[in-house]
Formats: structure tokens, sequence, C-alpha cells
């Protein structure tokens, strides 16, 4: 550290929002440079991708296992991290975000205000002087503009009292400029969707080891994904989710055959053991003396026909989608029965039925 | 084997479910207490020890059978 300032004899404290990007990792950083104690915060929405698809799946040969990158940011930064599962509360804004989606099913205006309203909340609950986060204006086409900052700080209730290090410079004051508990003039002024100064600042602390951009932050941004969530509501009164719901939509080939059911079929034996743990309610189908998926039927199941129907789409998929016959064990509340179908030919199986 | 005061039974569950269930746990003990905690998610391997130097704690074992991780992590002073 250099040049410490005036907030090491008062002992200032700041709370971050803490994703494990680049970004916040450096808005923390040029805070501890100034000699304020940093701690950091990382919200649990239920979306957030961490690497979940690698912990369904099979890893690949060789592969290192997958991390929680806020975790590992704090702990290359040494500082403290509170990890806050905001799951049940943030339906509300997934549901019904007031300013809307963005390309996809992702909130992210009304997201950020939640989070940044949150972190407020615990920062003064917990005795730090302000908040910050890693944000860079330009940077994202929904939350990181010009006009919507303003509107993140009024609707969060933080007027004056997020700071972001990395863009300041382009801000008007905050309350800890104005007091002189941050000096400005140690701060950023990045704008726009660039990252050669992020890169160059990275450089300067010696910080190698962060994700990439690209992987973004949740599944709300991913095409297939929000598909999946959008045909999920489409077929139910409702929009609530549980979060059995949002984890099955991470998992498996899903295909929808009749408008009042769905199947979920696991893709390799990692897959198929993830699935199994949400029996519960569910029509379980897996193939007998075979290797095959296992597959969860949901919705209405009651109809005969239709069960037929997801064991001869569930056969398609075994090893013995060739054979004229395959025996299928169907479970259903603590019922067993062992069927036998002809697996379904792929001229039957219409490409739209795939969600 | 070790002794432990609780048990976090996180199989199935996904990251960063397994450290919040044992940061919970830990919340209702004091110092030197221990957590067994059981996960199933891969990212365990990295994240607890990190979770557990960030925080203070000690990881006294990390033991993975099939695809079940055991891990005793006793909480800091
Ligand atoms: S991408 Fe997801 S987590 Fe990030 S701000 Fe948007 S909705 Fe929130």
């Amino acid at each position: 550290m250099t040049n410490p300032s005036p907030a090491i004899e008062t002992n200032i404290r700041a709370l971050g929002l803490l994703s494990g990007g680049l970004d916040s990792t450096l808005a923390a950083r040029l805070l501890m440079e100034q000699g304020i104690e940093v701690a950091c915060v990382n919200f649990h929405t239920g979306f957030c991708i961490q690497s979940h698809t690698g912990a369904i799946r099979n890893p690949k040969v060789g592969a290192s296992p997958p991390r929680h990158d806020a975790l590992h940011a704090a702990k290359t930064l040494g500082v403290k991290l509170h990890m806050v599962d905001i799951s049940s509360d943030y339906v509300r804004i997934v549901t019904n975000p007031k300013h809307g989606y963005g390309k996809n099913l992702n909130p992210c205006l009304d997201c950020k205000i939640f989070m940044v309203a949150k972190a407020w909340e615990m920062a003064q609950k917990l005795g730090y002087h302000f908040i910050f986060s890693g944000e860079v204006l330009g940077q994202r086409p929904m939350s990181q503009r010009r006009d919507t900052f303003p509107v993140i700080d009024r609707e969060a209730g933080v007027k004056g009292w997020l700071l972001r290090p990395l863009t300041a410079l382009r801000m008007p004051e905050t309350e800890p400029e104005r007091r002189g508990w941050v000096d400005r003039n140690r701060l950023e002024g990045f704008s726009g969707r660039g990252r050669k100064p992020q890169m160059a600042l990275a450089k300067k602390f010696a910080l190698k080891d962060y994700p990439s951009p690209a992987g973004g932050c949740c599944f709300l941004t991913d095409e297939n994904y929000t598909r999946k969530l959008r045909d999920l509501w489409a077929y139910r009164d409702n929009r609530d989710y549980s979060m059995d719901d949002i984890l099955l939509l991470k998992a498996g080939r899903h295909i929808r055959p009749r408008p009042h059911f769905k199947l979920m079929i696991g893709r390799d034996q990692a897959e198929n053991q993830f699935l199994s743990g949400f029996r519960k309610g569910r029509v379980v189908i897996q193939t007998v003396n075979l290797a095959g998926p296992l597959t969860l039927m949901e919705g209405d199941t009651s109809s005969p026909e239709d069960r037929l129907l997801a064991c001869r789409i569930a056969a398609r998929y075994s090893k013995g989608k060739d054979m004229d016959k395959v025996q299928l064990k169907v479970e259903h509340a603590g019922v067993s029965e062992i069927v036998e179908v002809s697996p379904l030919p792929a001229h039957e199986l219409p490409d739209h039925w795939h969600v | 084997m070790f002794e432990f005061d609780l048990r976090v039974d996180a199989c199935g569950l996904l990251c960063p479910m397994p450290i919040l269930k044992t940061d919970q746990a830990m919340a209702s003990l004091s110092g030197g207490g221990k957590v067994q905690l059981l996960a199933t998610d891969p990212g365990i391997e990295r994240d607890l020890p990190a979770w557990c130097e960030i925080n203070g704690h000690t990881l006294i074992a990390l033991v993975k059978k099939g695809r079940t991780w055991t891990a005793i992590v006793e909480k800091g002073l």
C-alpha cells in the first residue's frame, strides 16, 4: 500500500458489492490503497452462474473444479466477505420488475436497486461509513448509464453514500469524498465498454487471477435459460417460481410435448444424479437393463396416454433408441411399475417440443 | 474419525448454498466448535478452504469419497 490518507487515522470502513469480477475487485483495491478498511458483500439470488452448469454436469477431464468468484476475489484482497442469500425476496424482482427487463429476463436496474439498498441497510447495521461498487459508466446497457446511476441511488435510498471508485471522476462528488474520507484525486474516471484501463490497473496491483467479463453474472441474461423460464411461466397460472423450479431449468434437456406437461431428461450421469434429487411430486422414468437417462415428468401427469408418450420419448434418449422395445421403470408417489414401449422415432419428435 | 458439534448435510445443493448453510450453523457455535459438512457440489473443493481462510476458521479435514465431500471446520476464536 502507498501513501495512506486520513482514512487510516479515523478508521473509515466501507462495504463493497463484490461480484468477484475484475471491476468490483479493483474498486475495493483502490479504496484499500487509501487506507480504508474494506469488507464486501455478495448476494445469492438463485440465478447466479457461479459454474453451476459445471457443477451439475460431468467435469471435463483435467478441468479444475468450479469456484465462487466473489469468495476467491475476497481471498485475494484479504477482506471479509458477507455472503447473503436473497433468493426468496428476489422472486418479486424477477417476476415483476418496475423498470422492466433487459435483452432477456434480466431485470438489471431493479436488481441493482435491490442489492444496493440491501448493502446500505447492512452497512448501517454493521457500522460501515459508506458503500461502494465496481460499476463503470456506460459499461452495461441497462444499469450502468449516466441516467440510471441517479435512479439507483435515489430508489435505493443511498444518495451520496454509494461511491463508484472506478468511474468517480465522471460523477458528482459523494459524501465520503466531500468529508475527506476518500481522496477523489486517487479515484478513476473510467467509462465505456473497453477493458484496457481496468487491465492496466490490474497489472499495477499485480492482480492476475480474475474471471473473464464474458462469463456474465447470472442466468437471467442467458438466452437458453430464459427461454425455459418463459416456458415455465407460460404454462402456469402465475409467474411465481420455487427454488426447485429455477434449479431444474439449469439441468437436462427440456421437452414439452403437450401444454400441460414437460419432460426433463438428463444428458449425462451427473445430470441424472442431479435430477434424481427432484423426484418428489414428479413422475420418474428410467431404463431397466440398459444405459439411459433419468427423465422427470412434471405438470399434469395423470393421463395414461401422456405417460406412454413420455416413456417413448425417454426411451428415444436411451441406448435402446433403435430397438423395437425398451423396458422402463416408472415411479410416482411411491408406486412403481415396469412398462415396455417402442422408442419414439426422430421424425415424430418435432423441434418445437424442445424448450 | 473427527468429532464435531453440528452436522450440515448440503448434498444436492449447489454453490454457494453449502457454504451459506455452514455459515448459518457456525453462528450457533462458539469459538472452537466444529461443524461437519457433507456436500456434493465440486466447488466445495476450492471454496471451503478460501472461505475458512478469510473468516479465520480452520479447515481440519476435507475428504472426497465417491461424489461426496466430507469436511470438518473449526470455528475461529
Ligand atoms: S445480470 Fe443478473 S445479477 Fe447482474 S444486474 Fe442483471 S439481473 Fe442482476
